[in-house]
């Protein structure tokens, strides 16, 4: 399995080699799409074969690589990055789907971008070797800064150099924390040795230092995050997508693959401040959400906004919140990933992306008119969609730390609500522009949003497939940054025993 | 010493004799080649430089000291040798059609390129301060000539006058600091220098310390470290294209071996002395070279203050001095060689009748007219910026881990930081070529040899940013012994 492993990973930058060969566009086209399809079928028996019971590394596979500075080619997989791989994975063939009629040249170019980028991403998540994820991790810049760059918007030069500077600035210091733990954790880039001893506080705290950045910059948290509007904006949809639904969970896949188990000592010491910066993150994204008249930079911003409950999630330390970020992690990649495909496909009609261009949509497109709204809702976390369980769980988890931080979150849910139904009243309905008759989703563009349909009802109704995947690893994960969290009271009985 | 056969003593010295001799016979059949066979004298320099290669390859485990420790052979030595047959071999298969479209196509051309390989050859292997000199003399005299080959034109004259006139400065102030160094410990030589000083228990004595300035200053002059960096952009700018490609990484890789053998073998007591200096210098050159290189809209200006930064970043290396950081600028310089040669190689065939193309502007769209030189170029900036898959962040990475090792994971942060403003200015040559559109159609100077040599380039630079453990294993093994080295 461990060689499945590789494969998953590999494959599509074989695909990728392949493409310069082959003559025609549309050949190009299928060729990634089948590439990427079977790369989803083949990461389906990681999902099914995965061992729930144990919180180690799986599927493990090992090679010498730079052998005299213990430097290994290790991948593998746990709780936290399985799910991480199959969105990844799943999400590829809707990226290139989107991407049949949107991009019109260089096609070629693009398929190849869009393929490193998989291998990149997958990579990144497969990682147990520090240098190996490092080499994912920044190689990811590359064909990122291609898509934004090349296929993008109007102003995407600006975008795309704005992208790449901030992620490598934050990558670098990435880089030196690297090396340094190499040396203060006896010569090894091994994670799992590396996760597994204790460092002295003051080291702690300045690799954390190192590691926030590059991981805040990321997701982005709230100072960080203003290279992330432009590029969302810039992007092309399915370079939007990636952004959104793989990219950010980047940063916060660091922060629990690295920050929680390396440096249990400093996250702790910096708890207070993360969860102030989430919560700023939560309604500051929300409240600008509120005031953009561009549909992509409403998402882009609702996006700071609910990441914003992914770090609060993670830095509560304790099982609910973090397995409710994982989920969350996954549902903002399905439910705004959703949304950057729907505001695409209005894009390719009308070449607007201007709310104030629209309305009426729900009379001409009445099945997109659906499905935008089904992802409207799981955004909002609607009860019985994706999104409710994840913030929910975030919130209990919050909760159990400073009721007082879940209530100010609980206002970000509320100001979500407010943002995303004014955006789809405003598009959907009301009086149409004179003359405008847009066809409805045409089957290409039906199969692309139908997956993410699905797999908002699912997590919705029944999220234990996924939940069941992560339980020992965040356990683990949790005994390690937290060991005193089971012992604690239970507040959230405590504060609700004078109702009964 | 143990005494060594002069037949071995000769054996030593073989691959100068076959660059030497080539170069004279290239001269001599340069009278008899007609003008549009001169592509054959390219072709027999190639063939100088395989002999030359092979003799190395021989010796390439060898350790001897050759006449009376003049001349030192040691597998660090041979490494760098190595690297200088395939940085001024590629620059020969990349420079024939540039120097038919600049009419400079001359037999001398090759002649003098060999000499200064030469030159530098045995800077590599001097085991003695007039050793040094006399190579570093060498090597620069057919540099001057080379960069103001191009008679009919006033940039590189103005180039090669200045060179001229700082590069014999620094020359003076190189050989005044070998006179008082001489004063101090009544030797040029190195090996007994080093022992003299050893005994001496690091006593810093002025004369001394003013000694290594003075070196100091002339081996920093060369390797363009800043504040000695004045000239670099000037004649990089003012010399044909492959001459500034062949000076920017084989002088430099050669300097840089030079300094390491001198200031750690000879210098390796006074090292709480220099260390220091030289963070200074290093921090100053990183930050000057990247921050210039911004403001540049010439790229072989900007790749000019892009190769001081490099210097900067290399001197990092020679500043922890322990066995890491030998290594690490080992590596450093062969990866750089290959990616400065590559990015030197694509402004070369952009040089095509008529068009300058040194104007970064010029540049707009080659993505489309020509994808794969663009994306060779691609892979040349992302790795002079240091990102993975390429070689560039191999080459990065171990002096950050040499610098976080010793002690300097401050350098290494100031590094990092400084690779991400450059990251910058590569970028910007990507973006032009991949994201605006052409003003006229470009038209490229390729040619087979050319390509063949891009193609090398290009490929050693990505397999070595995704496989990097056979040349590591080699550098290790050709590593500079010295009992200074911890």
């Amino acid at each position: 399995m461990g060689a499945l492993l590789t494969v998953v990973i590999f494959l599509p930058a074989a695909v990728a080699a392949l493409l310069p060969v082959v003559r025609g566009e549309e050949t190009v086209k299928r060729l990634a799409l089948a590439g990427t399809l079977v790369n989803l079928l083949l990461s389906l028996p990681l999902w099914f074969a995965f061992d729930t019971a144990t919180p180690a590394m799986q599927f493990v596979a090992e090679a010498d690589w730079i052998p005299r500075f213990n430097i290994f080619y290790r991948v593998g997989v746990d709780g936290i990055s399985l799910p991480m791989i199959l969105l990844t994975a799943g999400l590829m063939p809707i990226c290139v789907l989107c991407s049949w009629r949107a991009i019109d040249r260089k096609v070629t170019e693009f398929m190849i971008s869009l393929l490193l980028m998989e291998t990149a991403m997958i990579g990144v998540f497969a990682a147990l070797d520090f240098v190996l994820f490092y080499l994912f991790w920044e190689a990811m810049l590359i064909p990122m800064y291609l898509i934004i760059g090349v296929w993008g918007g109007p102003n995407r030069l600006y975008a795309a150099i704005k992208f790449f500077l901030y992620t490598l600035a934050g990558s670098l210091l990435l880089l030196v924390a690297m090396i340094a733990l190499y040396f203060e954790g006896g010569r090894t880039f091994d994670l799992t040795q590396l996760m597994g001893q204790p460092y002295s506080p003051l080291f702690q705290m300045w690799i954390f230092a190192a590691f926030f950045f590059a991981f805040a910059i990321k997701v982005p948290m709230f100072p960080f995050h203003t290279w992330l509007p432009d590029a969302h904006v810039e992007a092309p949809t399915a370079g939007s997508v990636i952004l959104a639904s793989v990219l950010l969970k980047m940063g916060a896949y660091g922060f629990l693959r690295f920050c929680l188990p390396i440096t249990p000592y400093a996250s702790q010491v910096w708890m207070p401040w993360i969860a102030a910066l989430s919560i700023i993150a939560i309604i500051y994204g929300a409240a600008m959400a509120l005031a953009q008249d561009d549909l992509k930079k409403l998402i882009a911003y609702s996006s700071v906004s609910h990441m914003g409950f992914v770090t609060l999630g993670i830095f509560v330390f304790n099982a609910q919140g973090i397995e409710g970020a994982i989920l969350q992690m996954i549902n903002h990649g399905i439910a705004t990933g959703a949304l950057f495909l729907c505001v695409g496909l209005l894009y390719d009609r009308t070449h607007s992306r201007m709310i104030s261009d629209y309305g009426g949509l729900a009379r001409s497109m009445p099945v997109f008119a659906v499905c935008l709204m089904i992802f409207v809702l799981s955004s909002l976390g609607l009860p019985g969609t994706n999104g409710f369980v994840g913030e929910f769980l975030v919130l209990v988890g919050a909760f159990r730390v400073s009721p007082f931080v879940a209530t100010l979150a609980a206002l970000g849910i509320i100001l979500a609500a407010v943002y995303l139904l004014w955006m789809t009243q405003r598009v959907l309905f009301g009086p149409a522009p004179a003359s405008w008759r847009w066809p409805d989703l045409s089957w290409r563009e039906a199969v692309t949003l139908a997956p993410l349909v699905i797999l908002v009802f699912w997590i919705g109704f029944y999220p234990d497939p996924f939940l069941s995947r992560m339980h020992s690893s965040v356990a683990a994960l949790v005994q390690q940054v937290n060991p005193g969290w089971e012992r604690e009271s239970d507040m959230f009985v405590d504060l609700l025993e004078p109702f009964r | 010493m143990t005494a060594v056969s002069l037949f071995d003593q000769f054996m030593a010295i073989m691959p100068e004799v076959i660059v030497a001799a080539g170069a004279c016979l290239i001269l001599l059949l340069d009278l008899v080649t007609p003008v549009h066979r001169r592509a054959w004298l390219a072709y027999l320099s190639l063939a100088v430089l395989g002999g030359a290669g092979a003799a190395t390859l021989l010796l390439i485990s060898t350790q001897i000291d050759a006449f009376g420790g003049q001349f030192i052979l040691d597998p660090f030595a041979a490494y760098f040798k190595l690297l200088l047959y395939a940085a001024t071999g590629l620059t020969i298969l990349l420079s024939i059609r540039y120097l038919e479209i600049e009419r400079i196509h001359y037999g001398e051309y090759y002649a003098f390129l060999l000499l200064a390989t030469c030159g530098l050859m045995v800077m590599v292997s001097s085991g003695d301060l007039l050793m040094i000199f006399l190579g570093l003399e060498l090597a620069a005299v057919s540099l001057y000539i080379l960069v103001g080959l191009n008679r009919h034109d006033l940039r590189p004259i103005e180039a090669s006058a200045k060179y001229f006139v700082l590069g014999s400065l620094s020359s003076a102030i190189f050989l005044f600091g070998m006179s008082l160094f001489f004063g101090a410990t009544g030797t040029t030589h190195l090996r007994t220098a080093a022992e003299a000083l050893a005994a001496q228990a690091a006593t810093a004595n002025p004369t001394l310390l003013m000694a290594m300035i003075f070196l100091l200053a002339g081996f920093g002059f060369k390797v363009a470290i800043a504040p000695f960096h004045m000239w670099t952009p000037d004649v990089y700018e003012g010399a044909p294209t492959p001459v500034t490609a062949y000076m920017s990484v084989a002088t430099k890789a050669a300097t840089f071996a030079v300094f390491l053998r001198v200031f750690l073998e000879v210098f390796g007591p006074l090292r709480p002395y220099w260390a220091v200096w030289l963070i200074a210098l290093s921090v100053a050159t990183m930050l000057i070279g990247s921050l210039a290189a911004i403001a540049q809209q010439n790229i072989k200006r900007m790749l000019a203050y892009s190769s001081i930064a490099h210097a900067g970043y290399a001197l990092i290396g020679l500043i922890v001095g322990s066995e890491l950081g030998v290594m690490s600028l080992m590596l450093y310089m062969a990866v750089y060689t290959i990616m400065n040669l590559g990015a030197f190689g694509v402004v070369i065939l952009m040089r095509h009748s008529g068009v300058q193309g040194e104007e970064i502007g010029e540049w707009a769209g080659l993505a489309k007219s020509h994808p794969a030189a663009a994306f060779a170029m691609l892979i040349f900036m992302f790795s002079l910026a240091g990102l993975p898959p390429t070689a560039g962040f191999i080459a990065k990475f171990y002096l950050f881990m040499a610098a976080v090792d010793a002690g300097l994971a401050w350098l290494a942060v100031v590094g990092v930081l400084l690779s991400a403003v450059s990251a910058y200015y590569y970028l910007r040559v990507v973006m032009v070529m991949y994201m605006k559109e052409p003003e006229r159609p470009i038209e490229l100077a390729w040619t087979p040899a050319a390509a063949v040599a891009l193609l090398a380039i290009a490929a050693a630079a990505l397999l070595i940013g995704v496989y990097p453990a056979p040349l590591i294993e080699y550098t290790q093994d050709a590593i500079l012994r010295l009992p200074s080295i911890p």
